[in-house]
């Protein structure tokens, strides 16, 4: 496994108050390394620092002290921006190109010519799922429609590394599954991806490792099972067609019962305790299973944790 | 090379786009048509107005491209952040800077071309309804191909106008500022002729210096200026006068434009 990305001690102040004398640190002796075919997740509150981690590493930022390098090259550099495809967060775009002209701008840009240049752009936006509505102008799109547009710019030059900052924002569910699949077809592929974002499903649904931010402080890093395992509660398990007696008597084993609507009731089991038999429970009392869901640790537990 | 080509006709596709050519265009159709109707109030002097007018309305609609254009070529991708996925591609800073000044400095060529074709034009009309004999009396013909000389250098005035406004943006976060500050060096550009001429009444020879100064300094747009020269045909312009402001202009828009693109490879985007 070669490096892909390497994140050395790295540490970034913007000036404030109104003469830029005061320090604000954004980030502070941040060190992180991807190698290649990993889906890498940053996480964190906001304001921890995620994108201007990300911005750093585009070098649309220069950093105040420590380093960036994107295989092997500085941050920054030609041969560095090559190797990155960069979703901004909210990106906005140019009004009046269509997505077809936007990208094919951009591959331009990216040195691609003639029909090689036409086929790797209808590949990126056959790959985000964008179909007639790449000829009409970006103006007309909606916040989906232009997260969709700023991942296909991204992959255009298909890049070894794909940086992307909050992905799944703005995207309704069957966007963010599809988001999903995309990372996970492109780690397939042999590409790496960073991505941030403040919600732990996503990281835990795609990444092989995460790290967390806090105040520009790495606070927590490594697999992701790792990290929420030690934090492990129950399972909720949602149950319908239950008599009354049945209930009662289901009661029980569980910590908390909550009747959701008649027949119906959510029971919250005990930290530790497997949910099947209580399964079977429901099943033999004539009801039926409608969740079971284990109650984790999210990411706000982690951080208060490691904050602390 | 290419990648600068693309910037540039980015830049043109969208002030086409954006309909300021358009918009540009209207104005100059209405002062076209105004000047027709001057003309035939003032019978006989209608050729040196349309002339006058013409060359004005070129003048002018290049100016408020130039600038109104020029100061948000930069600033407006910044401030609706297009440029962080833009320069997260591997174009080079003073490529993107360049290839913008190219952009647009063709986008006014190109409406200083189409309103000069419309001028031309309206000439070739006005000289089929004029007797010969009448024309034979002016000091110029009524197509006269010397109106060129005039419409190069205000050509050569807006790629510097355009250079002044494009290093504004650079640094300004404010585009009204940027205008206002191209519209002032402008101005004192118009003016700089009587600044470097300037001798103090009383004794203040410190404040004559300056003032000497800031004429030598700012660009110096008065020297674009023969419209009035070329319309009435004195007195004569000659070629190597047109060629030396070129060349004046060339290498000042060069430094401005240097200048910018060394100030843009600095900032960070935030
Ligand atoms: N231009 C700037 N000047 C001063 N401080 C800044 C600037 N940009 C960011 N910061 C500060 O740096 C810190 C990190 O900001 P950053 O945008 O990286 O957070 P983030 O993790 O991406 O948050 P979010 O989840 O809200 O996007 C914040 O405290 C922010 O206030
Ligand atoms: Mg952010």
């Amino acid at each position: 496994m070669s490096l892909v990305l390497q994140i050395e001690r790295l540490t970034k102040d913007f000036p404030t108050g109104r003469l830029g004398r005061g320090r604000h640190r954004a980030l502070d002796d941040v060190t992180l390394a991807l190698s290649s075919g990993e889906v890498f997740g940053l996480l964190g509150p906001n304001g921890a620092g995620k994108t201007t981690t990300l911005k750093l590493i585009v070098g649309l930022l220069r950093p105040t002290a420590g380093h960036v390098t994107v295989l092997g090259h500085a941050a920054g550099a030609r041969p560095a921006r090559e190797a990155i495809g960069f979703l901004p967060e909210h990106p906005v775009f140019y009004d009046h190109l269509t997505a077809e002209e936007l990208l094919a701008y951009f591959a331009g840009l990216c040195g691609m010519t003639g029909p090689e240049r036409t086929r790797r752009v209808s590949a990126a936006l056959d790959d985000v799922r964008l179909d007639e509505a790449r000829r009409r102008p970006l103006r007309q799109y909606s916040k989906g429609m232009l997260q969709r547009v700023g991942l296909a710019q991204a992959l255009v030059h298909d890049p070894a590394l794909i940086i992307l900052d909050e992905p799944m924002s703005g995207l309704d569910p069957i966007g963010r599954r599809d988001v999903r699949e995309l990372i996970l077809r492109l780690r397939d592929a042999g590409r790496t991806v960073l991505f941030s974002s403040h919600i732990l499903s996503d990281a835990e649904a795609l990444c092989s490792r995460v790290a967390i931010l806090s105040r520009g402080r790495v606070v927590a890093r490594g697999a992701i099972g790792d990290l929420t395992s030690k934090h492990a509660g129950g399972w909720e398990v949602v149950a319908a067609d239950l008599s009354p007696a049945a209930a009662t008597s289901l009661q029980q084993t569980a910590t908390r019962v909550t009747r959701i609507a008649h027949g119906r009731y959510s029971f919250e089991l005990p930290a530790g305790e497997r949910p099947e038999p209580f399964i079977a429970a429901v099943a033999s009392a004539g009801g039926t299973l409608v969740s079971a869901v284990p109650v984790r640790a999210t990411l706000e537990d982690v951080f208060v944790e490691r904050v602390s | 090379m290419r990648r600068i080509r693309l910037v540039a006709w980015h830049v043109f596709k969208e002030s086409v786009r954006d309909r300021v050519l358009l918009a540009i265009a209207a104005f100059a159709v209405v002062l076209v048509v105004a000047s027709v109707l001057i003309g035939q109030i003032t019978a006989g002097q209608d050729v040196k107005i349309i002339k006058d007018i013409g060359l004005a309305t070129l003048e002018l609609s290049g100016v408020l491209m130039a600038v109104f254009i020029g100061v948000g070529l930069v600033a407006r991708e910044i401030e609706r952040r297009s440029i962080y996925s833009l320069l997260a591609k591997p174009v080079a800073r003073w490529e993107f800077v360049v290839g913008k000044y190219i952009g647009l400095v063709g986008t006014i060529a190109f409406n200083v071309t189409l309103m000069t074709v419309a001028l031309f034009l309206m000439l070739a009309y006005l000289q089929w309804k004029t007797p010969d004999e009448v024309e034979r009396a002016w000091l110029t013909p009524v197509v006269d191909p010397g109106l060129l000389k005039a419409v190069i250098l205000i050509g050569a005035e807006l790629a510097l106008l355009t250079a002044v406004a494009l290093f504004f943006s650079t640094f300004s976060s404010s585009g009204l500022l940027s205008a206002g500050l191209t519209l002032g060096v402008f101005v004192v550009g118009l003016l700089s002729e009587d600044l470097r001429g300037f001798t103090a009444v009383d004794s203040s020879q410190v404040l004559a210096f300056v003032v000497r100064a800031v004429g030598v300094v700012v660009p110096a747009f008065s020297a674009f200026d023969i419209k009035a020269d070329v319309v009435n045909g004195r007195p004569p312009v000659p070629w190597a006068y047109v060629g030396l402001t070129i060349v004046y202009a060339t290498c000042y828009a060069s430094a401005l434009v240097g200048g910018a693109a060394a100030i843009f490879s600095r900032r960070e985007f935030t």
